[in-house]
């Protein structure tokens, strides 16, 4: 355990301390940092600058200069990066990226470039028509774009190589990440929903090699052990974030184990590789033709749905929670579609809504407390 | 609103009545009918002979009837959620419920969507087609993150009206009428033209224009764009709007103290009240960004300019080039204030207004108010607020008269 300990005391202390994984990159390197908006952002690029991609996902702050750019249904992710970055919290960063697959993130980095002009902020809009060829060329001159900004700020030309390396090192990293989703499986006591959460954020805020050392060794040291049984329901999780540990924590005092998750900020970022291939930015744009089942990516049969009922299935899961973003409007529109599947596979579920800048979660406890209940009577 | 007298507003209300009727008859008739949204590339389905129908144009009628609620409450009872575009609320409710205040429309066997005035578009009919089991073609314009449409992103469009046309070949058995098209090209840029024109007639001081008339103008926009009636139609307005101009008078019903812009969607279930507010200090509304959103121009036949124009639309620009679009509607339109409405349905419309309305007015001086509102759904309305925020604007539209005195 002891060796455990120490991996996840390495991750906590990252995610406890972004501002300080951010100077210290710079200061052991003199390289640059960007900061990655949710949810999709070609990392490797900045990777491959010798630069540290860091994730930002918001976060629990109390929010007043924000609304002055903002109204107040705004999605709570884009309200607390607002804030800090009006706050100061980001100056040490070199520039942030954004994407663009909803009006809010159309909105917010065209916003970004008035009132917060010290950092540089590019902006990426990936097309929807992504099985066409024309939208993945069309993506790689998006990314050309960006390459060229991140060569801008760091003054180095970004070689061919060490983009496939980048690539080859994120690769690496999506498949360590899918090995523990699912060893965690085998460990529900020691790999609790709060630190199934940490070990996956703490690849935000981390080199991704280092971070697939780190994520390496755990495995290992967990497969050292038996595993493990705990009494309790399985759980999917949907949603873009399951934030904050608060709410994990309440999963766990009643016995919900998680056992996958459609997360944006989790499995979504690492379930879909980059294909190989001699064009390292057409690699990348072809991984956006690969992703499925994701609420930002164009779905017009909504494959979501399913695929959420066959992950439930896969890992023998007894019910879903869908984590709502509040304002959320892309997983605001799949939600009926998938209750309407759930349903329809007798799958139960659980609706809660996510809100960063929630002052209390009683209302939360109550509701998972007499979901679990629910769950117990009826599967027994 | 006012004025019943005119031709013009017969016209319009037979051709709207037409609209729906001949995409009903032909549905019976075993004819295609698409649902679209309202700045999408018409002229693919009117080349087609595929009837078109607006879901936009549908919810907002509805809304301004005061049938909104009953609809809305459904589709909150089947999941969605209260923060959603009304108009999805809506019409996804429609789908199901296929009764309403307004005309009914028949449920289509085909989508159509560009995404040029929101990414909500897709998420929605995503849903229509997962639930009716239809096609659906997506027309993706990327958002302008640059002040002009880039050749990547007019590349991008055009391949994808290429792959329009193959859907639509594939859905309809028929091979794309290439002349057929070209002609419609041409009809549609007339009828840009023909609307542009009309709608100039704003700039006039005092304009002949009741302002909020150009809300029941749109719907022709909205629905008919690649039709000789449309043509026709405004042509018609223009001349009549012509005489106003020559005999001294106006559709607005007193006299016009004050000009304003109007930012964002109307206030379709409060347009009755808003009007009545309006008309009791003699504001009209003769600026507002709806001319410019269907003067839709391109040189017939080119694709690469249709792709340019379907991706310059208002919604779709920067916030440097949104601001300057307001700048010029301001200064062209001689406005003594602005209103922006901070619209719950519409993040779009939100999200980077109070940054426009604040370089706007460092560079016009023009006053400003916010007020909350939706376009469709009556519960994020209060009429005490708009009538609040009206008479602060009112005041230091005033205050800026009585110091250039």
């Amino acid at each position: 355990m002891e060796g455990i300990n120490r991996i996840l005391a390495d991750m906590q202390r990252v995610v406890s301390n972004p501002r300080q994984v951010v100077k210290d990159y710079k200061a052991k390197t003199g390289k640059g940092v960007v900061g990655c908006f949710p949810v999709y952002c070609p990392e490797e690029i900045v990777h491959a600058a010798g630069m540290l991609p860091v994730g930002l996902w918001g976060g629990q702050t109390q929010i007043s200069q924000a609304l002055t750019i903002v109204p107040s249904f705004c999605c709570s992710i884009m309200q607390s990066n607002i804030e800090y970055a009006l706050k100061g919290t980001y100056d040490d960063l070199d520039a942030v990226i954004m994407s663009s697959p909803c009006d809010t993130l159309k909105s917010i980095p065209q916003d970004w470039g008035y009132v917060i002009p010290h950092i540089k902020v590019i902006q990426i809009v990936y097309p929807q028509m992504r099985k066409l060829d024309a939208g993945i060329q069309y993506l790689k001159t998006e990314f050309q774009r960006v390459k060229n900004e991140i060569e801008a700020i760091s003054g180095e030309e970004i070689s061919e190589e060490a983009l496939r390396k980048s690539i080859d090192i994120y690769n690496e990293h999506r498949q360590t990440m899918r090995d523990f989703c699912m060893v965690a499986r085998d460990y529900p006591l020691t790999i609790t929903p709060v630190i199934r959460h940490l070990v996956i954020k703490s690849g935000f805020f981390m080199e991704k090699s280092e971070h697939t050392r780190l994520v390496s060794e755990l495995i290992t040291e967990l497969k050292k052990h038996p595993a493990e049984k705990r009494a309790g329901k399985k759980v999917v999780l949907t949603g873009i974030t399951a934030e904050p540990d608060e709410l994990l924590r309440i999963f766990d005092e009643n016995g919900l184990m998680v056992v996958a998750d459609d997360l944006a900020q989790e499995s979504r970022q690492f379930r879909t590789d980059v294909p190989a291939g001699a064009d390292p930015l057409l690699s990348l744009a072809m991984q956006w033709a690969e992703v499925e089942g994701c609420s930002l990516a164009y779905d017009p049969q909504k494959q979501r749905a399913s695929m959420i009922v066959n992950m439930v299935k896969e890992s023998g899961a007894d019910a879903v929670v869908l984590c709502m973003m509040k304002f959320c409007d892309p997983e605001e529109f799949d939600q009926p579609i998938i209750i309407e599947q759930l349903e329809a596979a007798g799958i139960p579920y659980l609706c809660l809504e996510i809100d960063q800048q929630i002052q209390s979660l009683e209302r939360d406890r109550t509701r998972v407390q007499s979901f679990t209940e629910m769950l117990a009577s009826q599967i027994g | 609103m006012s004025d019943d007298k005119l031709t013009s507003k017969q016209y319009l209300n037979e051709l709207m009545a037409q609209h729906y009727q001949e995409a009903s008859e032909g549905k019976k008739r075993g004819e295609l009918v698409a649902w679209s949204s309202s700045i999408a590339p018409q002229e693919l389905c009117e080349t087609m002979g595929i009837h078109v129908l607006y879901p936009e144009n549908h919810a907002a009628a509805i809304g301004a009837k005061g049938g909104a609620l009953p609809l809305i409450d459904y589709a909150e009872s089947k999941g969605y959620s209260a923060d959603l575009c009304s108009y999805a609320r809506i019409n996804l409710a429609y789908k199901d419920v296929q009764d309403c205040v307004f005309e009914n429309m028949p449920l289509p066997d085909l989508l159509i969507i560009c995404n040029n005035i929101c990414n909500t578009l897709i998420k929605w009919y995503e849903n229509l087609s997962t639930q009716l089991k239809i096609p659906l073609i997506c027309i993706d314009v990327p958002y302008n993150v640059e002040y002009e449409v880039t050749q990547e992103r007019i590349d991008y469009i055009k391949a994808q009206l290429k792959e329009a046309i193959r859907q639509l070949e594939e859905i309809t058995g028929k091979s794309f009428d290439y002349d057929r098209f070209h002609s419609v090209m041409e009809t549609s840029i007339q009828a840009a033209k023909a609307w542009e024109k009309a709608m100039s007639y704003a700039k006039y001081k005092p304009s002949p224009i009741n302002g909020f008339n150009i809300y029941n103008y749109m719907a022709l926009m909205v629905c008919m764009r690649g039709r000789p009636e449309s043509v026709k139609f405004f042509n018609l307005l223009a001349d009549e709007l012509e005489e106003l101009v020559q005999t001294g008078q106006s559709q607005y019903p007193v006299e016009e103290k004050y000009r304003i812009m109007w930012d964002g969607i109307a206030c379709w279930p409060y347009l009755g009240h808003n009007f009545k507010t309006f008309k009791s200090y003699g504001i009209n509304m003769v600026g507002s960004t709806y001319p410019e959103a269907w003067t839709i121009l391109y040189e017939a036949g080119d694709l690469d300019s249709m792709a340019r124009a379907y991706s310059a639309i208002v919604l779709n620009l920067n916030l440097k080039r949104n601001i300057d679009m307001r700048v010029k509607i301001i200064e062209e339109c001689q406005c003594d204030g602005a209103i922006y409405h901070l619209n719950r349905s519409c993040k779009l419309c939100d999200f980077m207004h109070y940054k426009i309305s604040e370089e706007v007015y460092k560079r016009t001086g023009v006053p400003y108010v916010f007020f909350d509102g939706d376009q469709t759904d009556p519960r994020h309305f209060a009429k005490a607020q708009f009538e609040t925020r009206i008479q602060a604007l009112v005041e230091m539209m005033e205050k800026n008269k009585a110091q250039s005195r």
